[in-house]
């Protein structure tokens, strides 16, 4: 009963959380122009010409609060507007460049997250030695390193010098036209997925070969985080009276830091994996501008330069669902790993 | 009789609690490794951000922050006489760049950390010292503004505001208060708990001299921390969004920038792939090094502070 009451005030949370999203985004908005507002519902250049209307049908002369309740009925419609950028509506093309993210951040997020561990206990417990310095050392490079750049160092070299070894964007034109035959079945639009599912297994290759700089970006940058966690979180458990005991009663070093030490240090990285995630989105658009992946990253970095409101507006809005959502999903599993959470 | 007394002043001054704790601290940050190099590398930048118009006089006196350019061809060219580190696209000078491009890195970094931390201590030491229904409304609205991710809201902010470098440390000012303000509220409410705080209270001091004089010196730790690992973390982000071509104007000596326009030089002609490898790699090892620099020091700063670590 305790642990659905817990439940149950974390998703009213969640719901305040989310209105307060709503706040923030509608004050963004509130910092263009009606005629700027205006042009998220126009699809054809004709119509500029009776802008005004359009500004009076929307309502976008009116007071703050009747716009903020015109805007939340419409968002709660799913009409998010017309992004300029791609030519679609928001939705659509949401649908259209969300599998392209999601195959990226199939793949980075659990190495991120499984390398991150394996480097943060190796580094506690050979805490101080060589092992140890270079790992830190490594982390707080990859925690300077600017994405972007970072991003086409590793194209010069991989790209320019092993001669198209690691291409961007996402797949060869050869590839792509197959993909885009009727051949092909595109059951979840994932390519290396679709790819095995098909039984094409050049397809599969030449979507690795253009996943691999990505996802290494992806990881080299993202990493830190989760090793400096692990560690800290390592180290404590390492002094903890469990450990003493388990070698007292003698455990191997190898039962001794797996099996006492590191599932007792991992419940700090599931609580920041939350955190992970949104740092990820942003990883997110710097890497897929860089590698012309066109995905979500790619649409909403082109989107603010070109001055694509609805687009923008979605990212935030997307973001900060993302956030609260996995956010609530790792506090319940928190909570049902440990009963103190739970209890307290 | 007035020499003896100055020499006891001055004594009582040495075993000030606050002073012999600053020089136990410094003594640890002049011992560790990585803290020094941080200072070094912090230090070599500021100097060559203070030298700037010595180490490189710029051409347009009234304009500083712009690069100057010879002639308008998109090749770049190599480093040779007149240009170090050789020329970017359109012919700006490289070196040049990168040596005001430290200014413009220290004021993003200053401006935007020293006006979050403002923010946030106001908003901290209200929010954790009077607690109550402005604590939660404050702390509701921190947790809003921290369910977002700081660098999609600060694009959309910046976006909304209109593209220049001015409008990027605004919004990163507006998405990075929050956190400071949820540090310092944290640690003034255990302080607030000591036994020193009850007992100025019992001789009667007031509230602000409560808060400035007993409460933020010893609950500012901590976000000061923060702060010197935020200085590269702001740099960066700031030149991420200029990356993404939402900061300052072409030629404006502005590290993000720079690499900005070496995108379309990363590979070169057939036969020599590194033929343009200074366009892309010295304005983003200048960032690097500085965001770096930042972050060592930050880091061992974090560990010399820690109560746990502190005195091992």
């Amino acid at each position: 009963m305790n642990f659905l009451n817990y439940i149950i005030r974390r998703i009213l949370l969640l719901v305040v959380v989310l209105i307060g999203v709503t706040l923030i985004i509608f004050a963004i908005l509130t910092l263009f122009s009606p005629e700027q507002r205006a042009s998220a519902f126009i699809r054809d250049i004709k119509q500029l010409s009776d802008i005004n209307s359009i500004i009076k049908t929307y309502g976008l002369d009116r007071p703050v609060y009747v716009q903020y309740y015109y805007w939340i009925r419409q968002v709660l419609s799913g009409n998010f507007g017309w992004s300029t950028t791609v030519s679609r509506t928001v939705m659509d093309a949401f649908k259209f460049f969300l599998p392209n993210t999601v195959e990226l951040a199939l793949y980075s997020a659990p190495l991120i997250i499984l390398v991150g561990i394996w480097l943060g206990s190796i580094s506690a417990v050979h805490r101080d030695k060589p092992v140890d310095h270079f790992t830190r050392f490594l982390a707080i490079i990859g925690w300077s390193l600017p994405t972007f750049w970072f991003g086409l160092v590793l194209l010069m070299v991989f790209y320019g010098y092993f001669r198209g070894l690691f291409p961007p964007e996402i797949l060869g034109y050869k590839a792509q036209a197959y993909v885009n035959s009727a051949d092909f079945v595109q059951y979840t639009r994932i390519n290396t997925i679709d790819a095995l599912l098909n039984g094409k297994l050049w397809i599969f290759v030449d979507a690795v070969r253009h996943l691999v700089l990505p996802v290494i970006t992806l990881t080299v940058v993202q990493i830190a985080l989760v090793m400096r966690i692990m560690r800290s979180s390592m180290l404590e458990a390492m002094g903890k009276g469990y450990v003493l005991t388990a070698r007292a009663k003698g455990a191997s070093q190898k039962v001794v830091i797996k099996k006492h030490a590191r599932r007792n240090a991992l419940l700090p990285v599931v609580t920041v994996s939350g955190w992970l995630f949104a740092q990820l989105m942003a990883g997110v658009v710097i890497t897929e501008t860089i590698f012309n992946r066109k995905g979500l990253g790619w649409w909403w970095a082109h989107a603010a330069t070109q001055l694509d409101i609805p687009a923008v507006l979605m990212a935030v809005l997307f973001n900060g669902v993302l956030f609260v959502v996995t956010n609530l999903v790792v506090d319940i599993l928190y909570a049902y790993i440990d009963p103190r959470v739970r209890l307290g | 009789m007035y020499f003896l007394k100055k020499r006891r002043v001055v004594r009582e001054f040495e075993q000030h609690p606050r002073l012999k704790e600053f020089r136990f601290s410094f003594g640890k940050i002049v011992k560790n490794p990585l803290s020094v190099t941080g200072l070094s590398l912090i230090f070599i930048f500021f100097m060559i951000a203070v030298f700037a118009p010595v180490i490189s006089p710029p051409k347009y006196e009234h304009e500083p922050f712009r690069i100057p350019h010879e002639g308008y061809s998109i090749i770049p060219n190599p480093p040779g006489p007149g240009h170090p580190f050789g020329t970017t696209t359109k012919q700006y000078d490289i070196f040049y760049g990168v040596i005001w491009g430290a200014r413009t890195a220290f004021r993003i970094g200053f401006m935007v950390v020293g006006s979050i931390l403002i923010i946030g201590i106001a908003v901290g030491s209200v929010s954790g010292y009077f607690g109550g229904i402005v604590d939660e409304i404050l702390m509701r609205v921190v947790d809003i503004f921290m369910s977002l991710p700081l660098f999609i809201l600060a694009m959309a902010i910046v976006t909304a505001l209109g593209r220049s470098l001015d409008n990027i440390m605004r919004s990163l000012i507006i998405v990075g208060w929050p956190i400071y303000a949820r540090t310092i509220r944290s640690s003034i409410l255990t302080i607030r708990e000591e036994d020193f705080i009850k007992a100025a209270k019992a001789l009667g001091a007031g509230t602000f001299k409560i808060i400035f004089k007993h409460i933020l010196p010893n609950a500012i730790y901590p976000a000061l921390i923060l702060a010197s690992l935020d200085i590269g973390a702001m740099v960066l982000t700031a030149a991420a969004l200029s990356f993404l071509g939402l900061g300052a104007q072409e030629g404006y000596a502005d590290w993000g920038q720079m690499v900005s326009l070496a995108r379309n030089y990363i590979v070169g002609p057939q036969g020599q792939p590194f033929l343009f490898w200074y366009v892309v790699t010295i304005p983003g090892l200048f960032i690097l090094f500085f965001v770096l620099g930042w972050n060592l020091l930050g880091d061992a700063l974090r560990d010399i502070f820690d109560p746990k670590l502190r005195r091992k």
